[in-house]
């Protein structure tokens, strides 16, 4: 489903963030991505959803070679990718439906089907009686869970997350983790980075380990 | 029956997609008319600026479409007068004028004895102590002589004065239409200029445009970022940004064609009081059916195109580094 290619990284300020990785991950798979701060993980996550091109090798997810996507077809492809991120990226100024609705409105779907597909996107996460509210008046974990309903309500097949809970205590961290394993056993492929080792051991899933832009680390399927 | 359910259900069949098609972009035309609402203030400005542009140009024209409706109501006096010397009696200026009347340069020719000249010089006001002086009337026989139309232009009506001036009874000449020629070359003359004037605030307006769609496209940076990551295809950001040029453009037009009308109706009745004092029935008029629809037309137009330059230049769709 993922399949990075002798892949590497270069930032003209920074130089390699990422370097000679290779990597493939079956349809269905659940991995978590762990290193230090800095080691690449946010990289590889922009990779996959093709909001940086790398500098050396190749990418194929879902079957499409992202090297030789043509530019037209990029929203396209973002439609098959949801993407989860720390700070969310809600709009604080849109109520919690409309912000989870931005991908089915974007693709031109019918205001029916977007009020169903939204609604049970919500429902998933718990936050069907919150539709009205704004994102300012959440708490964060709320916050975050608009973020995966609002990254699933498309129904893509693959989903990466970029440290979703870097901002929550275990507890929640617990619950975000869980909600994700839902999506798992209906078969989307996740990515999840994260720096919460204790969470990812008690959860025995794939992990990838990067170290200053190397993948030095693969548990291999559980 | 099963099959033809799920066959509905998969979406809207191909024959429905022009109708759903239209129906988005009326959607999005709605939606961005109610976004401009939730900013009055600058775009009340942005809009008032357009028609304020706008309406110069409209002005311009409906002044020099008013003159030259005025003076086309003058084409019908006289194309040279010819004053005749003082010992002709009007019977033998009944002649002559018959016999002018004759040659091929002329369609018309009319006779204005003394008498006549007199009363005419009276209505005009003003003289009365003058005239009560005179005892003995002053004033010459007047032959006013329109040519064919085919005889019209300077050269040709130049030529005809010569010959006129070489009749005995001839004193002399005055043409009357060089001043009326010169008015027109004038008219064309602003009228060019107008148009270059419009050609200019157009350039404004495509600015003004520019420059509002511009700042929108940089207060909604994250929500376009967000548009993005999440699918949207460039034509579908830059739809609202365009209908909002369009919007503009079209109530610019509008604001335009309300500040001519309002200026036209206020201008009316000191025309036609002044046209009266002409013995003129001359009525102002406004921005025409046609003029109307030009203007609204080509607001639109730069509305659009100016939205377009900003867009194209500051929305370039998804574009991984
Ligand atoms: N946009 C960027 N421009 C320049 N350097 C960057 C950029 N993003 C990340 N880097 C650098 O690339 C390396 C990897 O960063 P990142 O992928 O964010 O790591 P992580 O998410 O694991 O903390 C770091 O050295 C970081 O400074
Ligand atoms: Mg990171």
């Amino acid at each position: 489903m993922i399949r990075f290619e002798n892949v590497f990284k270069r930032y003209p300020e920074r130089g390699e963030a990422l370097g000679s990785v290779n990597l493939e991950v079956q349809a269905g798979e659940m991995v978590f991505l762990t290193g230090h701060s800095g080691a690449g993980k946010s990289t590889m996550l922009r990779l996959i959803g093709l909001i940086e091109r790398p500098t050396r090798g190749q990418i194929v997810v879902n079957g499409r070679n992202l090297a030789t996507l043509p530019r037209r077809q990029i929203p396209f492809y973002r439609r098959e990718v949801g993407m989860i991120f720390q700070d969310h990226r809600l709009l604080p100024d849109r109520s919690v439906f409309d912000n989870v609705a931005m991908p089915l409105v974007v693709a031109g779907v019918g205001q029916k089907e977007i009020g169903r597909r939204v609604r049970a996107a919500l429902d998933q996460v718990g936050l069907l009686s919150r539709e009205r509210a704004t994102p300012v008046a959440l708490s964060g974990g709320e916050q975050q869970r608009v973020g995966i309903a609002r990254a699933v309500v498309g129904r893509p097949p693959v989903l990466v997350a970029d440290e979703p809970t870097g901002n929550l205590d275990p507890d929640l961290s617990r619950e975000i983790f869980e909600l994700f394993e839902r999506f798992h056993y209906v078969g989307v492929t996740l990515m999840i980075a994260t720096h919460d080792l204790n969470l990812v051991k008690s959860m025995r899933h794939r992990t990838l380990t990067l170290d200053a832009g190397r993948l030095v680390n693969d548990t291999g399927d559980w | 029956m099963a099959k033809q359910r799920s066959r509905r259900r998969r979406g809207p069949r191909l024959l429905d997609l022009p109708g759903i098609w239209l129906g988005q972009h009326w959607q999005t035309a709605l939606e961005t008319l109610g976004r401009l609402k939730e900013n009055p203030l600058p775009s009340a400005m942005t809009v008032a600026v357009i028609g304020i542009s706008l309406a110069l140009p409209a002005a311009l024209y409906v002044m020099t479409d008013n003159l030259r409706t005025m003076a086309g109501g003058w084409d019908q006096t006289a194309a040279i007068s010819l004053f005749l010397r003082f010992e002709t009696d009007d019977t033998h200026a009944k002649r002559l004028s018959q016999d002018l009347a004759t040659w091929s340069e002329i369609s018309r020719v009319h006779l204005i004895t003394r008498e006549q000249a007199l009363e005419e010089f009276r209505a005009l006001g003003g003289f009365e102590e003058a005239l009560e002086e005179i005892t003995k009337n002053p004033l010459p026989i007047v032959l006013a002589i329109y040519p064919t139309p085919t005889y019209s232009t300077p050269e040709l009506l130049e030529g005809l004065q010569d010959k006129l001036l070489k009749l005995p009874e001839a004193d002399f000449a005055r043409m009357d239409t060089l001043w009326l020629q010169r008015f027109q070359a004038i008219l064309d003359l602003v009228q060019s200029g107008s148009l270059l004037l419009g050609l200019l605030l157009g350039i404004g307006v495509l600015l003004i445009v520019g420059n509002t769609i511009r700042l929108e496209i940089l207060n909604r940076r994250i929500e376009i970022e967000i548009m993005e990551l999440v699918g949207a295809t460039a034509a579908f950001i830059r739809r609202p940004f365009l209908y909002a040029g369009a919007w503009y453009g079209l109530l610019g037009g509008a604001t335009a064609w309300l500040l001519v009308t309002i200026s036209v109706l206020l201008l009316q009745q000191p025309v036609s009081r002044l046209a009266s004092l002409y013995r003129s029935e001359f009525q102002l008029s406004g921005l025409g059916f046609a003029a109307t629809g030009v203007t609204l037309g080509a607001s639109v137009l730069l509305g659009l195109i100016g939205s377009w330059i900003a867009v194209n230049r500051h929305l370039r769709g998804a574009e991984p580094q």
